[in-house]
């Protein structure tokens, strides 16, 4: 499993959430809804904080950095699995993205605290397993799954 | 500690949020917000610079005690509003964040 594909196999139950770009003033209410939703179903509140973790970062990156998006969380009975797709800009070297510090940030961005360079490696630290596919000029997506065992 | 020991043994000033018998388990101090992410731990009295509205989407998410604005930084009403709406507990002090420390060391947070 090393290439991006929905596996829609096994959904107990899938939630969708658009993100416009540059709403800073929205940015986190998708992950926050989706924290809720999984606070609802009593999963474990170890597997509820990594994926809240995860998914803001997604989101976050969506509004600084892409041209919009979408967030799709599957609700599996084994685990949780979170696809994060956009259409555009695409990102030019993804190992370098990846690297802890990196970042394109704007000064407004960082002005507001954003552009740590930390938002990919806490997803993947955060997920079993990440997967980042990009293209420039077509957009970037992101499949993490967090187990419910580990 | 609790929350509410903030406010009425320390002056501390509750702008928004409902909850003051949460207790203060921990405290971090950090104006970069991936930075708290990956860092911050659950029942947190978190210390930040940082006034927008995007703090209470890192408070909650982590589920964070409070939040604490030092030095007589002023917040926006913006933010404030989004709060009560969360129900997120902001502070304001006029302490640096080194006092603020020492009065949660003093007071067991360790
Ligand atoms: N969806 C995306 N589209 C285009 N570029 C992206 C996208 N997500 C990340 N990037 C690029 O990868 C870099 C690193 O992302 P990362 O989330 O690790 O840090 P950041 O967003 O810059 O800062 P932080 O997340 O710490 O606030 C970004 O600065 C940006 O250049
Ligand atoms: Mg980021």
């Amino acid at each position: 499993m090393n290439t991006y594909e929905k596996d829609q196999k096994n959904v107990a139950l899938k939630l969708h959430y658009d993100i416009a770009n540059d709403d800073f003033s929205r940015a986190g209410e998708a992950s926050s809804k989706i924290k809720k939703m999984l606070k609802q179903l009593a999963i474990d509140a170890n597997i509820v904080r990594r994926v809240a973790i995860a998914t803001y970062e997604a989101e976050i990156n969506l509004v600084i950095h892409s041209n919009g998006g979408n967030i799709e969380v599957f609700i599996k009975s084994d685990c949780i699995e979170i696809y994060v797709e956009d259409c555009g800009p695409g990102i030019e070297n993804i190992d370098l993205a990846m690297t802890k510090g990196f970042s394109t940030a704007t000064n407004v961005a960082r002005e507001m605290g954003f552009g740590a360079g930390m938002g990919l490696p806490n997803m993947e630290k955060m997920s079993d397993a990440f997967i980042i596919e990009s293209e420039l000029g077509a957009g970037t997506n992101i499949k993490m799954i967090v187990r419910y065992e580990t | 500690m609790l929350v509410r020991d903030l406010i009425e043994k320390h002056g501390f000033i509750k702008i928004s949020g409902s909850d003051q018998e949460r207790e203060i388990l921990n405290v971090y101090s950090c104006d970069l917000l991936s930075w708290v992410m990956a860092k911050g731990k659950h029942d947190t009295a978190w210390i930040t610079v940082q006034t927008h509205s995007n703090i209470l989407a890192v408070a909650s998410l982590l589920d964070f005690s409070c939040i604490i604005i030092p030095e007589g930084i002023s917040v926006e009403k913006e933010t404030v509003n989004k709060a009560d709406e969360q129900d997120v507990v902001l502070l304001t002090t006029p302490l640096e964040a080194y006092e603020i420390f020492k009065i949660l060391y003093e007071e067991g947070v360790k």
